[in-house]
């Protein structure tokens, strides 16, 4: 037992439990803030697994950005709880809930049996120099440089639409 | 990786839309009657982007380190986008006016989503088709309810955003699991080692995961469902754009993705699961549209079952299937734009008049509508001379070449229930008495899109061979 | 340094990605489903860089921040709709929200 997989396991667990916290509770704001609770577990992931840069990215603009508007329009609309989980439509949930298992262990078993830690092994100094701020500002910048560019344009896009379907005045 | 400046020049397309867009959203900034000027503005650049894209046909060549195709399929696309979106432009001058929702932006948006749609068509690497599919899926959901007074706009867009998000997370989770087993982001990497690649595991549940992700956009049966509501409820143009060129595009994502099974003798690893869902949609789109009394509700069923038949090209996987499906969405594209058109004329305010009781005696209240209206449905049966014939007929020889002559037996067999509910509009338009009055409003430029596209399925139906020899010539790279 | 098989993160995100499905298809709050909609496209995230990382590129990260900009304006744009569908309904609850026969 090292403790890098230490720190896994209560990163993991974290992320895993909060994952289920957030589907499960009623109150949309409770439901955010365990959302707010993965990132940051994912953030940590993220560092163990030498990406330092989108482990920052993901701290500021998810939780920090992304989930602050969330809370912002939860809190806005004021839509109170739902009613518990399993007081209507039972038996739809339950069996998407069982779909969700086979599902999930199927995908499990499927990872396990192509078992890719068999060809992959971690190259530990090259993922220290791709995480960094600077090669993925370089890649950016040059190979990726187009859908950087439509990034651009999508964003354009994104605040035209925000601004057409909030503030647009009506006759 | 230096950029050699003549890569812009084969992107000329990509850079005039992309000014396009620049300038228009300056001109809504600072212009206060840019929605009467946007119109104009965008169908030019329309059409002067799909002409420039149709100059670069057979210059086929990968830009920018991969991750651009110039010429050849993507330029058959781009046309396809770029003059389906100037039929959309010209029957929205005067339809928003009556939608309530007669904004610029409206206009910046097409331009955006068509962007993104020629990126999906144009990607040679992963990231590519993400970022198009995004902008593009984007802009429809904002479009689809742009008038945001409109509780049925509003709930169409709702529909659509929440499935559609839901679909980018399948999507994206597939490019995950597809990246790390193929080590690459490069398209082309992966075809060349589709066969190999097929062999891990994860490599196939990523791609399955992908096709689920892309089978919500082309809006396949099991993955229809929010198919109907966003149909009904958007705007009509917006409901034309949606149905033709966004199915397009994500079609365009497909053949890319798939080109190894079209050109080498790779076995189609994915047969069953397209076989299974382009009968599942045929069925199910040509059967529920018989009891829709709704225009819209209808096209939307009917559009299921044409992802359908066209599914059956792709479970084909030979190299006539691809020349089927792309003649098939242009042909698609044109009546379907078209018969989008006709709806967003004859529809008054409020979303009146877009049930089937209106079109009652339509050819006494406007010839040439219910001519056009007749012509349209006529090629979406599929009976020839009209392009909508010749479409199908590819696909299905393509299936009978691939030995899966039961799936063009189902096709034939869908397409004929099909054209019941096709036929009973014309005989509604033209054996019917007239139900109750309305007066159809003037609408010079609806008029002309309406035109312009009956002319392009007539010539699609008539002359065939022109646009299938050109696809031919250029899919083979 | 690193003894974590990739196995681990790739079980990790594949649970994420259940859960978030699986809260898609049972919660009825628009917001919350859309919050589930992050958290599936998170559980790729953390695909796209445990990939990246093992295989030493920089590429899964790079697509990771194109995710996180599509997350961004899908988020601007959906919770747009979100507002404005509340302001002509003055609820967000999916099954409340039915003008058409499905």
């Amino acid at each position: 037992m090292n403790l890098e997989l230490i720190i896994f396991i209560v990163l993991a667990l974290t992320g895993a439990i909060s994952a289920v916290g957030m589907i499960t509770r009623p109150n949309p704001v409770i439901s955010a803030l365990f959302l707010i609770f993965n990132f940051f577990a994912l953030a940590g992931l993220y560092l163990l697994l030498n990406a330092q840069f989108i482990s920052i990215v993901q701290i500021i603009v998810y939780a920090g950005a992304i989930m602050v508007l969330f809370l912002f329009v939860i809190m806005l609309l004021r839509t109170g709880e739902e009613p518990k989980l399993f007081s209507e439509k039972k038996h739809i949930k339950y069996f998407a809930i069982v779909i969700a298992v086979l599902v999930f262990v199927q995908l499990g078993y499927l990872i396990f049996y192509e078992a890719p830690s068999e060809y992959i092994s971690q190259r530990v100094q090259q993922s220290m120099e791709a995480g960094t701020i600077e090669n993925i500002g370089q890649q950016l910048y040059t190979t990726y440089m187009i859908p950087f560019e439509a990034a651009g344009f999508l964003l354009l896009a994104a605040t035209i639409g925000a601004l057409v379907l909030a503030k647009k005045n009506f006759e | 990786m230096p950029i050699n400046s003549s890569e812009y020049l084969q992107i000329l397309p990509f850079l005039i839309l992309g000014l396009g867009i620049v300038i228009s959203t300056l001109f809504e900034m600072y212009y206060k009657n840019s929605e009467n000027f946007l119109p104009w503005f965008s169908a030019i650049l329309f059409l002067v982007t799909g002409a420039i894209a149709l100059t670069g046909l057979h210059d086929q060549t990968v830009l920018f380190g991969g991750m651009l195709a110039a010429g050849g399929k993507s330029a058959i696309f781009h046309f396809i986008f770029n003059l389906g979106a100037a039929i959309v432009v010209m029957s929205s001058v005067n339809y928003l006016n009556k939608y309530g929702a007669n904004f610029g932006e409206y206009y910046i948006l097409l331009q955006s989503s068509v962007l993104g749609m020629m990126m999906m068509s144009a990607a040679r690497d992963i990231f590519m088709i993400f970022m198009g599919l995004e902008l593009m899926s984007i802009c429809f959901y904002v479009l689809a309810g742009i008038n945001r007074k409109k509780a049925s706009a509003n709930e169409a867009s709702m529909k659509y955003f929440l499935l559609g998000a839901f679909a980018t997370g399948f999507i994206v989770y597939g490019i995950a699991l597809i990246y790390g087993s193929a080590q690459t982001t490069s398209i082309d990497a992966i075809v060349n080692n589709f066969s190999a690649l097929t062999d891990n595991v994860i490599f196939i549940v990523g791609f399955a995961i992908l096709l689920i992700g892309f089978s919500f956009k082309i809006a396949a049966f099991p993955f229809h469902m929010w198919v109907p509501d966003v149909y009904q409820g958007s705007a009509t143009t917006v409901t034309g754009l949606m149905s033709t060129t966004g199915k397009a595009a994500a079609f365009s994502v497909l053949i890319a993705i798939m080109t190894a099974i079209f050109s080498e003798n790779i076995p189609n690893t994915f047969v069953d699961y397209f076989a299974a869902l382009a009968t599942l949609s045929m069925l199910f789109g040509s059967i529920v549209a018989i009891a829709q009394d709704n225009l819209k509700r209808m096209l939307a069923y009917s559009s299921i079952s044409h992802a359908g038949y066209m599914l059956i090209g792709l479970s084909a996987g030979n190299e006539s299937s691809v020349a089927g499906i792309i003649f098939y969405l242009a042909a698609y594209a044109f009546m379907n734009l078209g018969a989008f058109a006709v709806i967003s004329v004859i529809e008054g305010e409020n979303d009146s008049n877009t049930e089937l009781n209106a079109y009652a005696g339509l050819n006494s209240k406007s010839p040439v509508m219910a001519f056009f209206m007749a012509l349209f449905m006529f090629a979406l049966a599929g009976i020839p001379p009209m392009a909508g014939f010749f479409g199908k007929y590819y696909v299905f020889i393509a299936a009978i070449e691939a030995d899966l002559t039961w799936l063009a037996v189902v096709g034939v067999f869908s397409s004929a229930i099909s054209v019941y509910f096709y036929l009973r509009v014309v005989v509604y338009m033209y054996f019917k008495e007239s139900e109750y009055d309305f007066i159809i409003q003037k609408n010079n430029s609806g008029m002309f899109a309406v035109m312009v596209s009956g002319l392009l399925v007539l010539v699609f139906g008539i002359l065939p061979d022109t646009l299938l020899t050109q696809i031919l010539s250029v899919i083979n790279y | 340094m690193n003894s974590i098989p990739i196995e681990y993160y790739l079980i990790l995100s594949a649970f994420m990605f259940t859960v978030g499905v699986t809260g898609v298809l049972i919660r009825r709050n628009a917001i919350v489903i859309f919050m589930c909609v992050e958290l599936m496209l998170n559980s790729a995230n953390l695909t796209m860089v445990a990939f990246s990382s093992y295989l030493g590129q920089s590429a899964g990260q790079i697509f990771v921040f194109f995710v996180m900009t599509v997350a961004a304006a899908e988020a601007a744009v959906g919770l747009a709709i979100i507002i404005a569908i509340f302001r002509n309904k003055l609820t967000v609850n999916i099954d409340e929200i039915n003008i058409f026969k499905w």
